[in-house]
């Protein structure tokens, strides 16, 4: 019989009180694809922290391949044949592709042999594992799907056969992802270990052998994937039954809240980001905005919610919004009904290092129902934040907890709250469930479609097609600071949109919406 | 103006860069590894104590130089512990630096020599001497009647010290450690991108602490050339803002080893003219003696405020580096 790739055995580690990792167990056959699922903060980073030399384990034994293998830093890591692909690439960016791969791994104190050598050996990893990158290109100037690929040339150049990879699609168009999932096929048949890690139960299904679910930093359970199903992984995931389609009723559209008209927004260093983007959006619906993140959802966002300047003519309720002028900025944008979750809660959403109740009162602070005489009435604002917090479930319910000390989903609540229970005419929300549990995820939908249904506007842009997909009622999709056009969500699938997403037209004018 | 009137104001370019040159090139290693020094100001200082004190003690130009770098590198090390080892705030590890400096060196030559802060005057193996090409004319009249090209090489190429021609060789060299080494390539990644290193298995701290020792050596080098060749004694606060006017020589050269050499003698021919000319005529309005002195400082605010092109810093410069999950 062969030995197992990997055998994790009774790892545990803590960090102060807080036990990330607990009594974990694993075996990973040489040859197969074994993914780990868990929420954020389920410990699945930790353990692969150890695997790849960056923690130390408190208790627990690694083998790889049969040999017990200590891992004090990375470079016993790569020494014992294991590469990992971090989900924020480890590159330099101004250094080229070759230049990349090399860095650590020369051959001598001189460049010049060390790079002849990885150019050949990169032209052959390139066509035998359908690597292809100009290996004289600058990072740069090359796509996150690219750049994924020099990480996981870095791993095989260092002779890697065990390959860890971290949230590896989160930056890739639907299109990309389907390419390195076509490359882990052929590293699988090659007899490559591949440990996937990811919280997308649609990448499990799809390319694992093997899956490992865990929670609150233990290994609930390991099953083959072939003898599961998305709905039992989410349940031994969040440690109870999850609803993983949204339930919605057909919208109701009524009169028109928001009319944007070629609204362009340039950036610091003069380069046009949205070209003349026109939209309109009703009361009762849900508008969401598809695309690759940075092209150009994010200054929609930021002008509509008075964080950017523009030109254009944005209308709500009938009436012009100032865009550049001295009724551009948020306050006056609140003052007109429009509310705004913002893209990045942790730096534009909330203060990380002000208590909760002070993060539900921002943007509204000016409220005579929180003023008393000059100054705020503090007490009043910290029992309204109680019931914000309590209505949206955020845990801990302590108003006075620290932003930065809640959980990414609850913090994602706190903003909700804050912006939700004010009754906005018009809601802008972006990436509403960016690094949230799916248990959040599930409340946060839940909350969107409420606000629908009560009759509001609410214009969604979101990286993640199928929460597009299952929460829009009208999706645009945006490429290159452009609208390329309007799909209705049930007309429509991944794959055309992300054609949409890549720039490329469809021609297909079915379903549109006009 | 007379031809050997510009060759002698070049002469002098050239002394003046030196220091500056040494001091841009400390802060390119440093600042290309990701640490930020505006302590190389207090470190030359230090540097031109030490060789000074230790030159006149021993007779010995070249002990006084160890003395200087040794001087340089402790406050390289107390640099590289605060912002290395400890994560602080590199800016303000180097403002501490120089005040140390700054007080420390006037002291220390008070306690040692009772001279008002300064060290004694150098003279002979005490300080570094102009060293006479083959050939060269050393008389200042043989010079005068010589033809142009002798002119030149006996005033601008000969007569200099060596840290001067070291100086000027430390260009190439550098150029060719950071572009054509293995220590170059990792010391540049690991300015744009520490984590990029970690992950590859080399030592952040160690790599960080190269330069920054490195930074320590050259800038003592710039400071006992200040103390032993440039001038023959220890001043109290002799580096003059030297030290600053090479970081912005650094910035101007965006952190490039050769346009680092053409930026640093940009400003010693500033010095020099200001040294040369006490007074401009330009179409009848005398130049006051103060206006020139103050223009390499003009020039070096002008390029910290930004006005000369873009200048794109090192990615990950002045941040401590945090392994991250």
């Amino acid at each position: 019989m062969t030995e197992p790739a990997i055998e994790l055995n009774g790892i545990s580690k803590s960090f102060g009180p807080v036990e990330a990792n607990k009594d974990i167990s694993i075996r990973v056959m040489p040859g197969t694809i074994h993914g780990i699922i868990g929420e954020n903060g389920a410990g699945k980073s930790t353990l692969m922290s150890i695997l790849f030399g960056f923690y130390k384990a408190d208790r627990g034994e690694i083998f790889i391949h049969g040999q017990k293998t200590e891992i004090p830093d990375s470079q016993a890591a790569i020494a014992a044949g294991i590469g990992m692909v971090f989900q924020h690439f480890k590159l330099v960016e101004n250094f080229t592709v070759l230049e990349n791969v090399i860095l650590g791994a020369e051959d001598g104190g001189l460049l010049r042999p060390s790079l002849a050598k990885a150019r050949k050996t990169l032209k052959e990893l390139a066509e035998e594992y359908e690597l292809h990158v100009d290996p004289d290109a600058l990072i740069q100037d090359i796509g996150v799907g690219r750049q994924q690929r020099v990480e996981i040339l870095k791993a095989l150049y260092r002779k890697a056969d065990i390959l860890i990879l971290d949230e590896p699609t989160g930056v890739l168009t639907p299109a990309e992802a389907d390419q390195l999932f076509r490359i882990l096929g052929r590293l699988r048949e090659e007899g490559k270990t591949i440990l996937l890690i990811t919280h997308k139960l649609r990448e499990i299904m799809e390319i694992t052998d093997t899956v490992s679910v865990m929670r609150r930093g233990q290994m609930t359970a390991t099953v083959k994937t072939a003898e599961t199903s998305p709905e039992h992984l989410a349940e031994l995931m969040v440690g109870r039954k999850v609803l993983l389609r949204v339930d919605k009723k057909p919208a109701e559209p009524k009169d028109t809240v928001l009319e944007v008209q070629d609204l362009r927004v340039r950036d610091g260093k003069g380069v046009e980001r949205l070209k003349g983007v026109s939209l309109t959006l009703r009361a009762g619906e849900i508008l969401g905005i598809a695309g690759v993140s940075g092209n150009g959802q994010s200054e929609l966002l930021e002008v509509l919610g008075g964080m950017q300047t523009g030109t254009g003519h944005v209308r709500v309720n009938g009436q012009e919004i100032d865009l550049t002028g001295r009724f551009s900025d948020g306050q006056s944008r609140r003052a007109r009904g429009i509310a705004h979750v913002p893209e990045d809660r942790q730096r534009e959403g909330l203060i990380m290092e002000f208590s909760a109740w002070e993060n539900t009162v921002f943007g509204y602070h000016r409220d005579p129902a929180f003023q008393r005489g000059p100054f705020m009435d503090n007490a009043k604002i910290i029992e309204d934040a109680k019931g914000k917090i309590e209505r949206f479930d955020v845990r801990p319910p302590d108003p006075k907890l620290t932003a930065k000390n809640f959980s990414g989903g609850n913090q994602q609540k706190l903003v909700l709250a804050r912006e939700m229970e004010r009754n906005p005419d018009l809601l802008l929300i972006g990436q509403p469930t960016r690094g949230v549990d799916i248990g959040a995820i599930e409340f946060i939908h839940q909350q969107i479609i409420a606000l629908r249904d009560a009759g509001k506007a609410i214009l969604l842009v979101s990286v993640e097609l199928e929460e597009i997909l299952s929460l829009s009622d009208r999706i645009a999709v945006m490429f290159d600071g452009q609208i390329m056009g309007e799909r209705l969500p049930d007309r429509t699938d991944e794959k055309e949109l992300g054609m949409m997403m890549a720039g490329m037209s469809t021609n297909d004018t079915d379903g549109a919406v006009a | 103006m007379e031809f050997l009137t510009i060759i002698q104001v070049l002469d002098s370019t050239m002394r003046l860069a030196t220091p500056l040159l040494l001091a841009c090139l400390a802060g390119l290693y440093s600042e290309r590894a990701g640490i930020f020094d505006i302590g190389l100001e207090g470190k030359m200082l230090a540097a031109a104590l030490f060789s000074a004190a230790v030159a006149f003690a021993t007779g010995n130009v070249w002990l006084g130089m160890l003395a200087g770098i040794g001087a340089s590198l402790a406050l390289s090390l107390i640099h590289g512990v605060a912002s290395i080892t400890f994560r602080g705030n590199q800016l303000i590890s180097g403002v501490a630096i120089n005040f140390l400096a700054s007080g420390l060196t006037v002291l220390i030559a008070q306690d040692w020599f009772a001279q008002g802060g300064r060290t004694p005057s150098l003279s002979g193996a005490a300080r570094f001497e102009p060293v006479t090409l083959p050939g060269a004319l050393t008389r200042v009249r043989d010079i005068a009647e010589a033809g142009p090209v002798m002119q030149i090489y006996s005033e601008l190429i000969s007569g200099h010290t060596i840290v001067v021609y070291l100086s000027l060789l430390l260009v190439p060299l550098t150029w060719w450690a950071l572009f054509r080494t293995r220590f170059g390539l990792r010391l540049r990644a690991v300015g744009e991108n520490p984590a990029a290193v970690d992950t590859a298995g080399i030592s952040v701290v160690r790599l960080r602490f190269a330069a920054v020792m490195i930074c320590g050596i050259l800038c003592g080098i710039a400071g006992a050339y200040l103390a032993t060749a440039l001038q023959a004694q220890f001043v109290k606060e002799m580096t003059a803002g030297r030290g600053f006017i090479a970081l912005a020589a650094l910035i101007f050269a965006k952190w490039r080893p050769w346009h680092a050499l053409w930026a640093c003698l940009l400003f010693g021919l500033l010095q020099a003219i200001a040294v040369r000319f006490q007074s401009f005529d330009i179409a009848g309005v005398t130049i006051p003696v103060q206006f020139m002195e103050a223009l390499p400082y003009i020039l070096t605010v002008v390029i910290l405020a930004g006005f000369v092109g873009k200048a794109i810093p090192p990615r990950a410069g002045g941040e401590p580096y945090v392994k991250e999950r």
